[in-house]
């Protein structure tokens, strides 16, 4: 398969400032958050690719650097052949109805005056010169497609009027709406209840299909990543540290925080409870992350050597990559 | 038999508001033995917060119980005068919220807030016993002492709630009432959590309540589980056997939507549609309208919860025919 991005060193620093006492008086210099700190990775045509991780971990500033949501630092971005990085912030526009994003809270993405069908047919006003009756036949159809309907009656639905469930589709069928190639769902059903979930990721699963789509599937939940995801990128202060297909992943982790963070995932299965030792303290800084791997202050498995030098990404199997001098 | 520390016998709980009332909990029975947890699942808007706050008598207003007991020793809680709850509260049963940063105070330090905790149910005590009494219970909390002259703000966020555990160990109450204790927590800082809160469980000797819509985070921790919808128990058991066995359609829709990690899934089970509108409840079984093995029946009549085997109990026409 061919890929239809390809990210090679992809950094993004977010300054932090200091006071003028502290840099004064304390000497202390401008920081940076090191948000994405050097990665790289391909997205095939067709997968969704996983980025999992917890807090912190600088997936959704990936996801949004991906989408020029936010200007890179330094690295490239590869999307058919163009480098999205290096083109300026006018020319990125013909690329913005190719691709879309879906975030964590539809209320918080859909304006409370406009409503459901102006919102959806928002990005065909922007990207396209079709009339209006085309724009309201067309928004209809995809409203009916992702379980908006009767679409004749919610058309003229405010956001609040409808359930949490309704509005994640209005975001999806947003984000379908101009047929994109490229969608980067950023925890998508975070808020949504459990039942809603199912009815959203399914719902996406087929979208996928029918529209050719690519997803980038950003979440801190590793059970759904395993269930939607074709491969899955795991993510530490602001590094992949494992990357592989979902099934070789889970079945044969290398990365000690890919072991511990499988370990902590809860199992609606109290015969299945976990056995393993969950690692002690929380996600440093992204400030001063520690040297060498981030993790090592964490792992059980750390050596000296583990505090000197960033671990190289090798292929453990095929396709499959881990940042562990272990390894 | 040993007696429960908590019996709660056909609680309902209202909501009046101008277009109707909310009937936000219906006739709600459990028991809790001592050292036992039991876990409340289900989703937003199916009345297990609500009962959570009503065992501790913090129903906001409009909310109110409108009918049944909630024994606590033997003593209903519903009869107690105000003064008499308020010295209850803390002392026997004490209650931890989802999100640490409202429930801790930003102006105080955590010093503080354990002192001012413990004066407030024994006014005499000295901030010196205080702070010796806070630092044994941060060290079961596995947090270093020094943390007692901090801030909320200089805290993480696991660290936050593991002193809202703390605040409500201090007193030594035998139930806590856990809502939703994990959802702002990561999922390495919440297994951490969650085995803290099996250790402590045994080391203090308390029974819990868990109220969280995470199957697997209670799969983890429940010693029974209790599943609510739309206000009312449809299935109540020992946890392993509700997993393995789930009886209600509605628990089975809910297993089979979670996805499982340590399961291949083809599909993940769809339940078309939404929770009941509580002002207007559908007659008969609430979620008859979901229900994929619904009958004529349960459109018409209210299954009550009977009991099947194994200290099972289930809300549902299938079952209840076959007797």
């Amino acid at each position: 398969m061919e890929d239809l991005i390809r990210v090679e060193n992809l950094r993004k620093e977010f300054p932090v400032q200091k006071s003028f006492f502290d840099q004064l008086f304390a000497g202390k210099k401008k920081g940076f958050v090191h948000a994405v700190d050097d990665i790289s990775f391909e997205i095939k045509k067709g997968e969704v690719l996983g980025l999992a991780g917890e807090s912190g971990s600088g997936k959704s500033t990936t996801g949004r650097l991906l989408i020029r949501l936010l200007d890179p630092t330094s690295g490239n971005i590869y999307f058919e052949g163009e480098n999205l990085a290096d083109i300026s912030s006018k020319d990125i526009q013909k690329f913005r109805s190719k691709m879309q994003v879906v975030f964590q809270d539809p209320n918080s993405s859909l304006s409370p005056r406009m409503r459901v069908g102006d919102a959806i047919g928002h990005p065909l006003k922007i990207h396209t010169d079709l009339g209006t009756e085309e724009r309201k036949r067309k928004v209809m159809e995809l409203m009916e497609r992702v379980g908006l309907s009767p679409a004749e009656f919610l058309y003229y639905k405010y956001p609040h009027q409808l359930s949490g469930g309704q509005s994640q589709r209005v975001v999806l069928a947003r984000a379908l709406v101009t047929n994109p190639e490229f969608v980067v769902a950023d925890e998508p059903i975070a808020m949504a209840d459990v039942s809603v979930r199912a009815m959203i990721l399914e719902l996406m699963k087929e979208l996928k299909e029918e529209f050719d789509l690519t997803y980038l599937f950003v979440t801190h939940d590793l059970s759904t990543a395993k269930y939607i995801c074709d491969r899955i990128a795991i993510m530490y202060l602001g590094r992949i540290v494992e990357i592989g297909n979902t099934r070789e992943l889970f079945d044969n982790p290398h990365h000690p925080y890919t072991k511990a963070l499988l370990a902590a995932v809860p199992v609606p299965d109290p015969a299945q409870r976990r056995t393993e030792e969950i690692p002690r303290g929380e996600i440093p800084s992204a400030i001063d992350p520690p040297a060498g791997c981030h993790f090592h202050p964490r792992c059980r498995y750390a050596t000296e050597a583990c505090s000197k030098g960033r671990p190289k990404m090798k292929e453990v199997s095929p396709g499959h990559f881990s940042a562990c001098i272990l390894d | 038999m040993e007696q429960p520390i908590l019996e709660v016998k056909n609680i309902s709980i209202d909501y009046p508001i101008s277009i109707g009332t909310v009937e936000a909990v219906r006739n709600v029975s459990f028991s809790l033995k001592e050292g036992e947890s039991i876990g409340f699942v289900g989703e937003s808007g199916c009345g297990k917060s609500t009962l959570g706050l009503s065992l501790l008598r913090l129903l906001r207003p409009p909310g109110m119980v409108v009918g049944g007991q909630m024994l606590y020793h033997g003593t209903d809680l519903l009869s107690l005068k105000e003064e008499e709850m308020r010295k209850l509260r803390g002392n026997n049963i004490a209650m931890v919220f989802q999100n640490p940063l409202t429930s801790l105070d930003p102006l105080y330090s955590i010093e503080d807030q354990f002192f001012e905790t413990l004066k407030e149910h024994n006014p005499q005590i000295t901030r010196q016993e205080a702070v010796e009494r806070a630092g044994k219970v941060l060290e079961d909390l596995s947090i270093d002492k020094d943390r007692l002259y901090e801030y909320p703000h200089q805290l993480s966020g696991g660290m936050r709630q593991r002193i809202m555990i703390g605040l409500g160990l201090i007193l030594n109450p035998d139930l806590l009432i856990a809502d939703e204790p994990t959802t702002s927590l990561d999922v390495i800082v919440e297994a951490g959590f969650i085995d803290l809160l099996a250790r402590l469980k045994k080391e203090y000797n308390i029974s819990l309540i868990l109220i969280s819509h995470n199957l697997g985070l209670v799969a983890e921790i429940a010693d029974r589980i209790a599943v609510m919808y739309g206000g009312m128990i449809m299935e109540i058991g020992e946890a392993g056997d509700i997993f393995a066995r789930p009886m209600h359609p509605y628990t089975e829709g809910l297993i089979g939507c979670v996805p499982n990690i340590k399961m291949d899934q083809e599909k993940l089970a769809s339940m078309p549609g939404s929770p009941p509108d509580l002002v207007t409840p559908p007659a008969g079984c609430r979620f008859s309208p979901r229900c994929p093995k619904v009958m004529d029946i349960c459109r018409e009549k209210t299954p009550v919860l009977q009991d099947y085997k194994n200290g099972r109990k289930v809300a549902c026409w299938l079952y209840n025919e076959a007797e």
